[in-house]
């Protein structure tokens, strides 16, 4: 063997950094940073991709780097886990990096070698984070990807509600890395802080359940589970585009990979109601975010509620995962384990793909509001095409990839009654019909969101203008989309490629695969063939052509369409984002917290306006800063600006210590 | 009751005069005669660890016995009564608690001390470990000058008197720390001193005094 994986990962990583650098030195040498720096990262990421392919059949590897502060130099390590993610950051990063060779403008924003800079910092710090083997090393990586992220995501930062989001990004991103810190040190028991010792370490029942949950508390608040989603929306809207993707399709899945590593890799075991808050928690931000994405006007917006949705269901399946695992069901819990890696990388696909063509529609249109757009499958058929796919995709349609992993989730569901707990087997129905409300709700939205943007009539005059997007920005979406068909056309393939990780994870893997035919649990219980899907759908598609071609006789009439007694149509009259998400915002309605302004019928210019807030501010946040507030103003007493005061306070304080140590 | 020798007697002596001169500068009205007994304060302190010095043969412990006569007899009472001179606040100091209130605090202070000191010294193996508590005593009193006064310049002699009792304290519990931190501290104090002085004229120029109930009204408004 000897394939230097992580020697491949390593130079991947220090690539990027050199290549910041550059554009770091070449601030304002916008061509050279287009298309000489961003393509070069996305061989860089390439190569990473490359290294992570290759590591995760191989047995780990691991250095210890000379770097960090005295006696505590940073572990990395590659196994199964990391190279899996590895895997997924370099696909995805190479193909945002192509994209952004041909996204940034000049005099958009920040300065474009700065932009490089960040983004390549970005990028290698999500690597980093990926093959820490100690806490220091991880939280270090961990912080430097908050940071470069913060600023990639304020790039805009004249803007003020950009520079609010941001914060906002920043203030729970801090809060969620004191909880993974506090985890570590949870986790640490009597050795030092490599992850070694830690798994070598065996903390009481009682303190392992502290350092999940504070785990659970610190990644979650990185990817987005409720109740710590509410940066999530403001944030990715706020970044440029390839920025979105990356965060969205990448950084959110690095809190994944946290949360795995600590839940099956550092910790012994699993205790089995940390599955089920798991999944409580992951089911209900998934139809938590794809009730409010149905209710979205602004594209971006729409796909970041779209996001909050996918990473509840991944929470849930490592839910669902713990659940099997804890009550001894190894294979169950692979196959649990399997849909949530799969949806994990469908998501990175799909989810990036979706956001760089919001960026192209964005720049066509210079609009993102859904209310202005419209009919631009006509100006921008490449684009449109593509992001087609990726609709398709996310919305959980065969033969695509959504669908492989969602199938594959619902199939571990389906296998809850062999558990031993009656409390479990009654909650579990509930869970199984809340993940297919989810996912018929995201197709949904995903309708909406193709529908508004690409089909009909155009709502603006000004979107007759728009032109299809570039080389660059077509290529990247091009591979986007491939990455999603193969990936559901083969899902045997990849499921057996995925061992590896289960094994690591859940010490099992599924039964073996069959090269046609997906079957997890034999074949006379369900199967899934995508091939045959698919051949099946394109028999459909020919022979209905070839009949009506059969039966058409020829003629062509030319006719006004149908227009209910009324010949003057205009594009106003089309479904808005607003009208389409209507029985949405009516039937979940105690979900969101709503303003609404209806005119009244003597209006001569009738205005419509909604607004529909998310109501875990109101829930805890407001509360939260009402207390804070008032604390403040409660310790703003004890300020007199007498110097003696303070001195007594400071003497009673050492006398009372004093009296109290003796 | 055996008779201690006599280089402790003279320590217990010191230790004892710089109880003294602790409450004397609690209760002393004027700013000048303040700084006189603060040097006096140092005096002693130098005197007493250059006799702890001579007896336990520790050479660097004549080192702080040096500077501390350098620092605390010479220089830092030089600079303060140039600074009053330079500011010509020769007034007699106000107080906010009364004088024998004051004394009488003070002497629950130097019994609390006390108390506290016993366990302290039945560990140490010193023998100026029975000054622990005097050396306690004064670092309270110093502490509770620094609240009864309204001034700045009281304050700070007060502050600096605080340094002395923990000096002080440190030679009694184990012979006086690292030299390394002795330099450190002498410097700390020299150069607080310093910027305390540069303040003072800010202060001043900003209210027209020195009282510190003018800076009451910095506090954020209601």
């Amino acid at each position: 063997m000897a394939v230097p994986t992580l020697g491949l990962i390593g130079a991947a990583i220090v690539a990027w950094l050199a290549i910041g650098t550059i554009g770091l030195a070449a601030q304002t040498r916008f061509g050279f940073v287009s298309r000489g720096l961003f393509p070069a990262g996305a061989v860089a990421g390439l190569v990473l991709a490359a290294g992570a392919f290759c590591a995760v059949g191989a047995p780990p590897q691991s250095a210890v780097l000379p770097l960090g502060l005295p006696d505590l130099p940073f572990h990395l390590r590659v196994d199964a886990l990391s190279a899996f993610f590895l895997l997924l950051l370099g696909v995805a990063g190479a193909a945002v990096s192509v994209y952004s060779a041909g996204y940034f403008r000049e005099s958009e924003g920040a300065a474009p070698g700065l932009l490089c800079f960040q983004y390549h910092a970005f990028l290698a710090a999500m690597a980093l984070v990926l093959v820490a083997d100690d806490a220091y090393a991880f939280m270090v990586a961990w912080e430097a990807m908050a940071l470069a992220s913060f600023f990639l995501v304020t790039t805009d930062h004249r803007i003020a509600e950009i520079r609010r989001a941001g914060y906002l990004y920043l203030l729970i991103a801090h809060i969620g890395a004191i909880a993974i810190l506090l985890a570590f040190g949870t986790l640490k028991g009597g050795g030092d802080y490599t992850f070694a010792s830690m798994r070598a370490a065996a903390p009481s029942p009682g303190w392992a359940t502290v350092a999940f949950f504070l785990a659970l508390a610190g990644f979650g608040a990185k990817a987005g589970l409720m109740p710590l989603h509410v940066w999530l929306p403001e944030a990715h809207p706020a970044a440029p585009s390839p920025v979105s993707a990356l965060m969205s399709g990448v950084m959110l899945k690095t809190a994944i990979y946290g949360l795995l590593r600590v839940t099956f890799d550092l910790l012994p075991a699993q205790a089995w109601w940390w599955g089920v808050v798991a999944l409580a928690l992951g089911l209900a931000s998934a139809l938590f975010g794809v009730i409010f994405a149905a209710v979205q006007t602004d594209m971006k917006r729409l796909l970041a509620w779209s996001s909050i949705e996918n990473i509840g269901i991944l929470v849930a399946g490592i839910g669902l995962a713990i659940l099997y695992k804890a009550y001894g069901k190894p294979v169950l819990a692979a196959i649990a384990m399997t849909a949530v890696l799969y949806h994990a990388f469908n998501h990175a696909l799909f989810k990036s793909l979706l956001f760089l063509a919001t960026g192209s529609v964005l720049h066509a249109t210079h609009e993102r509001s859904l209310g202005r757009l419209g009919g631009l499958a006509h100006k921008m058929p490449w684009v449109a095409a593509l992001a087609l796919i990726g609709v398709l995709a996310i919305a959980g349609l065969p033969p695509l990839n959504g669908f492989v992993s969602e199938w594959l989730l619902i199939q571990a569901f389906l296998f809850t009654p062999t558990l031993p707990q009656s409390f479990v087997n009654m909650l579990v129905p509930l869970a199984a019909a809340a993940l297919v409300l989810t996912a018929a709700l995201a197709a949904y939205v995903m309708v909406k969101f193709y529908g508004v943007i690409f089909l009909g009539r155009p709502r603006e005059p000004g979107l007759a203008y728009a032109k299809d997007a570039g080389r660059w920005e077509r290529a990247a979406l091009a591979a986007l989309a491939l990455g999603c068909i193969v990936l559901g056309l083969a899902p045997s393939a990849v499921i057996g490629w995925l061992d590896p990780v289960n094994a690591l994870l859940v010490g099992a893997t599924p039964g073996p695969g069959h090269w046609l035919m997906l079957a997890p649990f034999g074949e006379e219980r369900s199967s899934y063939a995508p091939l045959v899907v698919l051949a099946v759908v394109g028999a459909v598609v020919l022979l209905t052509i070839q009949i009506v071609h059969r039966l058409w006789h020829g003629r062509v009439r030319r006719s006004d369409p149908w227009d209910c007694g009324f010949p003057l149509q205009t594009p106003r009259m089309q479904d808005t984002a607003e009208g389409f998400g209507q029985p949405i915002r009516q039937v979940f309605e105690p979900f969101f917290r709503m303003e609404r302004e209806l005119p009244s019928p003597f209006d001569a210019k009738p205005r419509y306006r909604v607004r529909a807030d998310d109501p875990w501010w109101a829930w805890i946040y407001l509360p939260i800063v009402r207390a804070t507030e008032w604390a403040g103003r409660l310790a703003g007493r004890l300020q007199h600006g007498r110097i003696s005061v303070y001195l007594t306070f400071s003497f009673v304080t050492l006398l009372a210590l004093l009296a109290f140590v003796r | 009751m055996s008779a201690l020798p006599l280089h402790a007697q003279v320590i217990n002596l010191l230790a004892a005069i710089l109880l003294l001169l602790a409450f004397a500068m609690l209760t002393q009205r004027r700013v000048l005669s303040l700084i006189d007994l603060f040097a006096a304060q140092g005096l002693a302190l130098a005197v007493s660890t250059g006799i702890v010095a001579a007896y336990t043969g520790q050479a660097h412990l004549w080192w702080s016995a040096g500077i501390t006569l350098a620092l605390k007899v010479v220089a830092l009472p030089w600079i303060l009564h140039r600074l009053i001179r330079r500011l010509d606040v020769k007034w007699d100091v106000e107080r906010l608690v009364n004088v024998p209130t004051t004394m009488l605090i003070g002497i629950v202070l130097v019994v609390f001390s006390f108390n506290l000191a016993v366990p302290i010294s039945q560990l140490s193996g010193t023998i100026t470990r029975a000054t622990l508590g005097i050396a306690m005593a004064s670092v309270m009193l110093s502490f509770l000058m620094m609240i009864t006064r309204r001034k700045a310049i009281p304050q700070v002699i007060g502050f600096l008197s605080m340094e002395n009792g923990l000096f002080f304290a440190a030679t009694s519990a184990t012979y006086g720390m690292p030299m390394v931190v002795e330099l450190g501290i002498a410097l700390d104090v020299l150069v607080g001193v310093l910027i305390l002085g540069v303040f003072f004229f800010q202060i001043r120029e900003q209210f027209d005094s020195l009282d510190l109930q003018h800076l009451e009204k910095l506090q954020e408004g209601e």
